[in-house]
């Protein structure tokens, strides 16, 4: 896959910070405003997927940013699990039970174990998607040798 | 509300439509981007802003990698034959929408009119939820509280989802 013209490039890279930027605050804010894990995770895999497809599969070492995100996937909905299990050891008797302090409605720093969650699933949709679209990329470069 | 809703669901029946029938796979890819889209639409005016951001996300990058692999293999349809397996298929999908069809018409008798809350759960989590779990967006607070073994289902969905495109694109990817 051939990177696009300069003016994309250029365009992609203004951009696709911002967009970092805003798919972290839903991600973050999920528990005050509209949003969470889920779309978090999807918006970042967008940022990316919009670096890949103005710059090109050459010019990145797409192999280890493979490696690098399905490391991460795992690595986030093992946390989740281990997040819901902990439960089980701090005295509560259900699996996913809301065990942290739930602090003042309408906070950043509220609603117990429900950020952290929200957290661990954004960076598990997010490494995920992007495995996915890199597999794909991967693939069809082998294809063409 | 109900005519918006009525002419968008009618844009959405006619877009797949024609995504079926068109000659080209590019433009059929296209329209059903018209789905999707209209489905984010529908979303807001129903009042779901978090699922219409899921949406217009998910959709834009399923649109942009259906259309790479139609630019990349072929944009002409396949023509097929149709022979006695294709007909039967028909008789079949055609009995089945009528089978479904008249139960829906009975089940949709039963229910309340659209846009009535009245269902006993959905009360109950809409009056406590904000107290029970501690977050102000309630869709969140269910998602991960009260449903949580529905987010880690989902969650699990999307890693197998991962690990079986791995799997698949490196077998082929290395003879």
């Amino acid at each position: 896959m051939k990177g696009m013209s300069i003016i994309v490039k250029k365009v992609a890279q203004l951009i696709s910070g911002l967009i970092f930027l805003y798919g972290i605050y839903i991600i973050t804010h999920g528990h005050l405003t509209p949003g969470g894990g889920f779309a978090g995770g999807a918006i970042i895999a967008g940022a990316y997927i919009l670096n890949i497809l103005a710059f090109g599969s050459d010019a990145m070492n797409l192999k280890n940013k493979e490696q690098g995100s399905s490391l991460s996937e795992s690595l986030a909905i093992f946390i989740v699990l281990m997040l819901a299990v902990f439960a089980l050891f701090i005295g509560s008797k259900i699996f996913f039970a809301n065990y942290l302090p739930k602090g003042q409605l309408g906070e950043i720093i509220s609603a117990g174990a429900i950020p952290l969650y929200n957290i661990f699933i954004g960076i598990e949709v997010a490494a995920a998607i992007i495995t996915i679209f890199l597999a794909l990329v991967i693939f069809k470069e082998e294809v063409k040798k | 509300m109900e005519l918006t809703l009525s002419i968008l669901i009618g844009f959405m029946i006619l877009g797949a439509i024609f995504a079926i029938h068109a000659k080209d796979l590019l433009s059929a890819v296209i329209t059903t981007g018209i789905v999707g889209y209209s489905l984010v639409i529908a979303f807001l005016l129903l009042k779901a802003p978090d699922l219409a951001i899921v949406q217009i996300v998910i959709e834009t990058i399923t649109l942009i990698i259906m259309v790479a692999v139609v630019l990349d293999s072929t944009r002409e349809e396949l023509k097929v034959k149709p022979d006695f397996k294709s007909y039967s298929n028909i008789v079949l999908s055609i009995i089945f929408a009528a089978v479904l069809l008249f139960f829906f018409v009975q089940a949709t008798a039963e229910l309340n009119l659209f846009g009535d809350h009245t269902l006993r759960m959905a009360e109950a989590y809409v009056d406590q939820a904000a107290e029970k779990t501690g977050s102000i967006n309630l869709v969140t607070g269910i998602l991960f509280d009260f449903r949580g073994y529905d987010t880690l289902g989902e969650a699990t969905i999307l890693f197998a989802a991962a690990l079986g495109v791995l799997t698949v694109l490196r077998i082929k990817g290395k003879k």
